[in-house]
């Protein structure tokens, strides 16, 4: 072994304990034209759980997600990852340290499936992780059901296709933080699912997974985490049975529901209140 | 051990089809260095006084010290390479390149096949430096003054669409259109108020420089020129992989790791660079950097390393082969080369502009 090889060993991430925190954002105010999106709001993250940031439409989730990931400058509060302030991080490491899935996944130049995914690669170049690159790629593209698509160009996918696309090029970057800003918009019933299903075998590896979902079903059957946001204030963060009560989301949401617990998964099932089906039959 | 088993067992589970692109990419490397060897050595034969392709190979060799062909049999055949011929070929070899270079960096940084220096008026605000410094008859920087005005304008004049054009990290195409339109405008006015002011002389000048042209390269402008561009192009080859990634969006390629900040500002300088040195004794060229990209783009996939390499290359042959028409049409006259260029440009960039709304599905 050269000297260095060993020094480029060295500027590779330490893998996280299980359960060390690997977010930890604090107090997080962001203001944004003078209107308050995120008034201190908490987010911790430990590696080996499965987080879901949930909350109505223009709650912070996403925000909150840009504000740990450094796309959205602080107006108060700290962000650390891996127990270091996000200020002290070189992007380089930072994108060896956790990937990033945003909501928009276009790509501006027909790039192939195969090189997308590839480009999620790009932090490992001249380290000794670059051998892994073939593995890392083709695992991703067989995870998210898309390895049939990989000659395919990106802008002639459907939406689906294109997110799973996405999806695949940061599970390709292989980082011990993943950050998932609503994977799971754009897809149908089974990709849904193997996408939270991906997430959860993640988590129980020992990476620490944050995802933004709508789906209160979703985040009820896969997190080991939920937290609830609602006009920019964190308002429960705790195991489903916790967080997805009839009173707290009828608050939030401003929708009745009734929480079932499903007869044999034991999932929190949440099904708003709904008049009953149309039959057909006028009424009387 | 493992890693390369792992490897090899991987190579046969991937398709043929990537190998089959990168033999494209080889096969069209190799094709258009050879149209340049090729067309260089035709068109510094071709002309009123004509020398073959062999005796322009003894020409150049005789030059180095190399008796490998015959001498150009006219007696003022090797004169008249080396003074006329020869510059002006050089010329139009590392303007071409800068131009297709120019465009594809432009391309990528703003995230938008439609962009062009010469459509979003970064060619005519450099021509608009170049033509204050023969008006004012400044020389503060001696031979290399033209250069440097019209890369110092032609900088204002990226710099100045790419803040007009951007919105929340995006250039829509109406934006970067109408935004050309605009600084055009302004430029063109600053031209004519140029060209006003000028005296019989600078006038001429002037309206060579809107035409662009070729004619009368001498070998003191491409020593100029030369080392602007080299230093352009290896730059902008070097941040090929880095603009691959900012395809994904200046959001994605930050989270890869990418500095895009300093990455949009190299490229946008560089971009002025090129688009200065061609300019600055060439004229307005337009279309080259909007059609050579796209037209390999579309034939080797839009990875900016081999696309930067086979840009370089085409527009070399490009601006060449052009030159030779110009030269050549119409016995005993020069054709302005930038109105050649915009007459198959133009109805290209129309017929991309059309095909990209149809994609798009409107003018967003």
């Amino acid at each position: 072994m050269s000297v260095a090889l060993t020094a480029r060993a060295a500027a590779l991430p330490r893998a996280l304990e299980r359960g060390e925190a690997a977010i930890e954002a604090e107090d997080i105010v962001v203001e944004i034209d003078g209107k308050t999106i995120l008034d201190h709001a908490s987010l911790t993250v430990r590696a080996g759980e499965l987080v879901a940031l949930i909350g109505p439409n223009g709650a912070g989730k996403s925000t909150l997600l840009a504000a740990v990931t450094g796309d959205q400058a602080l107006t108060g509060g700290t962000v650390s990852l891996a127990g270091v302030p996000s200020e002290e991080w070189s992007l380089r490491e930072l994108a060896r340290r956790r990937a990033v899935l945003l909501q928009d996944n276009g790509v501006s130049f027909p790039f192939t499936v195969e090189q997308v995914v590839e480009m999620g690669r790009a932090p490992w170049r001249r380290t000794p992780r670059e051998d892994d690159d073939e593995a890392a790629v083709l695992d991703a593209l067989l995870e998210t059901d898309i390895e049939h698509l990989r000659e395919r160009r990106v802008p002639s996918l459907s939406g689906g296709e294109r997110a799973r696309a996405g999806l695949a090029r940061v599970l390709a970057q292989r980082t011990g933080i993943l950050l998932l800003d609503e994977p799971t918009a754009a897809l149908d019933l089974r990709h849904q699912e193997d996408v939270l299903r991906l997430a959860r075998e993640r988590a129980q590896a020992g990476d620490a997974v944050a995802v933004v979902l709508h789906d209160l079903n979703l985040a009820g059957a896969y997190a080991d985490r939920i937290v609830l946001l609602s006009a920019g204030r964190v308002v429960a963060d705790g195991p489903s049975a916790e967080v997805l009560t009839p009173a707290l989301i009828e608050a939030v949401y401003g929708q009745a529901v009734e929480i079932l617990t499903h007869p044999t998964s034991g999932a929190t099932v949440v099904v708003p209140v709904r008049p009953a089906p149309y039959t057909g039959k006028a009424h009387s | 051990m493992t890693a390369t088993a792992t490897r090899t067992a991987l190579d046969g589970a991937v398709p043929t089809a990537p190998r089959s692109m990168a033999a494209r990419r080889v096969l069209l490397t190799v094709g258009l260095a050879t149209a340049l060897v090729v067309l260089v050595l035709v068109s510094a034969g071709t002309g009123q006084l004509y020398v073959s392709p062999l005796e322009v190979v003894g020409a150049i060799g005789h030059a180095v010290g190399l008796d490998i062909a015959p001498m150009p049999s006219h007696p003022n055949g090797y004169n008249a390479l080396w003074t006329i011929r020869f510059p002006r070929v050089a010329m139009a070899v590392v303007i071409g390149a800068a131009l297709a270079a120019s465009g594809l960096l432009m391309q990528a940084i703003f995230g938008n096949p439609l962009a062009e220096p010469g459509v979003v008026g970064v060619s005519s605000g450099a021509a608009l430096g170049a033509s204050a410094t023969i008006v004012f008859g400044w020389t503060f920087l001696g031979e290399w003054t033209i250069a440097a005005t019209a890369f110092a304008a032609g900088l204002s004049a990226t710099l100045l669409v790419y803040l007009m054009s951007r919105a929340n990290g995006k250039t829509e195409i109406v934006t970067l259109v109408l935004t050309g339109i605009a600084v055009n405008a302004f430029t063109g006015a600053g031209l004519a108020f140029l060209t006003f002011l000028g005296d019989q002389q600078a006038r001429e000048q002037i309206v060579f420089w809107q035409l662009g042209s070729l004619n009368g390269s001498r070998w003191q402008q491409f020593w100029i020129v030369l080392p602007l561009v080299a230093v352009g192009l290896i730059v902008a080859t070097s941040m090929s992989r880095r603009l691959d990634l900012l395809s994904l969006g200046e959001r994605s390629a930050r989270h890869l790791g990418v500095n895009v900040e300093l990455l949009r500002i190299v490229a946008i300088v560089v971009t002025a660079l090129l688009v200065g040195a061609a300019v600055a004794f060439a004229g307005i060229i337009a279309f080259v950097g909007l059609v050579i990209p796209h037209l390999l783009r579309m034939i080797i996939g839009p990875s900016h390393l081999p696309l930067m390499v086979t840009s370089i290359l085409g527009g070399a042959v490009l601006l060449l082969g052009a030159d030779l028409v110009a030269r050549t049409a119409v016995p005993m006259a020069d054709l302005p080369i930038g109105m050649l260029t915009s007459i198959v440009g133009g109805p290209f960039f129309f017929w991309l502009l059309r095909r990209t709304r149809r994609r798009a599905g409107g003018w967003g």
